[in-house]
């Protein structure tokens, strides 16, 4: 009954008619050493209050994030949505793992970083004027955290879950893949907000 | 306060889950909202009372949570644990990251405890939400029941 019940599922997403699938790794173990050596090198800039290399976390990291949130949400998304629901299991197969390692990474990169050099500049003194500012910011990568913690990243796992099951539910994965870009985009567009607020803060 | 959510059962039918993901993600908000509002005081001691209250709802809208998951019944337990696990592990990592932030900077006494449990939540909840989401869709085999 079980089976049954995946494989009707399955054909009526239309997975079982497409080509044969690839093993899909969650976590792209290769990349791991990367990520550690990036939290490595953030931990010593931190600690060193190295300010080329703050800025180069803080800058090159949100520039990425936001640019991925737009490229996904807006580009990817849309196109992802007219392809059949085995063209789009194949994209989400080698997609979505790479996403579990590179999204974190930039969040992670972006904020500690971003927070060190406002201590380091002294904009989070309450009578600096980009104190304001900075506040505001706070309150939008607040919002976008929830959204980003609590709907788009459990969408990715999920996913790719779903991806390694013998008979996956094109369904679940067609629902689950929605969700994910459309939050994708939502924290593009907010990240639009936070670009402003931050560029204001470095002219002011 | 039941959700209805499309999990599969072994008859391909819907089941009703508890709203985990929701209280979870109320859980994680506010420990948010007060991590936000200490940040924007820091370096500076910021007023406690907030902070405490936005934790203590914070906990109290997990415990909810997870005692409500606690009881399901025909859940795909194994999924929940390996995936809660290696999520645990990554968010534990990320709470480091920030905690460090924190101390680097002289975070010190009853803020930084109110920070570490702050923390702490966040480290808890998002792998439950991550955990639960992905074993919500396993096809589990019922519970036999002997009565």
């Amino acid at each position: 009954m079980t089976d049954e019940a995946h494989v009707r599922s399955a054909v009526a997403g239309g997975l079982a008619e497409g080509p044969p699938r690839a093993a899909i790794q969650v976590v792209p173990l290769r990349g791991l050493p990367v990520v550690g050596a990036i939290l490595v090198f953030l931990i010593v800039a931190i600690a060193g209050n190295w300010r080329w290399a703050l800025d180069l976390f803080h800058v090159a990291g949100g520039g990425l994030w936001t640019a991925i949130d737009l490229f996904v949400g807006l580009v990817v998304g849309p196109i992802l949505g007219r392809l059949s629901i085995p063209a789009r299991a194949e994209f989400s197969a080698r997609f979505m793992p790479k996403m579990v390692l590179i999204m974190p990474t930039l969040v992670v990169m972006t904020l500690a970083a971003g927070f060190q050099l406002a201590i380091d500049l002294g904009n989070l003194e309450p009578s600096s004027p980009n104190h304001g500012w900075l506040v505001a910011s706070f309150a939008i990568v607040g919002v976008m955290s929830v959204i980003a913690l609590g709907v788009l990243e459990p969408a990715n796992i999920a996913v790719l879950f779903e991806m390694r099951k013998p008979l996956p539910d094109g369904e679940v994965i067609a629902k689950l893949m929605k969700r994910f870009v459309y939050t994708a985009g939502i924290l593009g567009l907010m990240q639009v907000g936070t670009l402003v607020i931050m560029t204001r803060v470095a002219t002011q | 306060m039941i959700a209805r959510v499309d999990t599969p059962s072994p008859g391909g039918s819907p089941r009703w889950l508890p709203p985990v993901t929701q209280l979870q993600v109320g859980a994680l908000a506010l420990v948010i909202v007060g991590g936000v509002y200490m940040a924007s005081y820091f370096p500076q001691r910021p007023p406690l009372a907030l902070p405490i209250a936005l934790l203590a709802a914070s906990v109290t809208m997990s415990a909810i949570g997870a005692v409500m998951l606690a009881r399901v019944r025909d859940f795909a337990w194994d999924t929940f644990l390996l995936v809660g696990r290696w999520a645990l592990l990554a968010y534990v990592i990320q709470a480091g990251m920030i905690e460090y932030a924190f101390v680097h900077n002289h975070a010190r006494g009853a803020p930084l405890v109110v920070v570490t449990l702050m923390l702490v939540m966040f480290a808890i909840t998002i792998p439950t939400v991550i955990a639960f989401t992905v074993a919500r869709y396993e096809v589990v085999q019922p519970v036999q029941s002997h009565t």
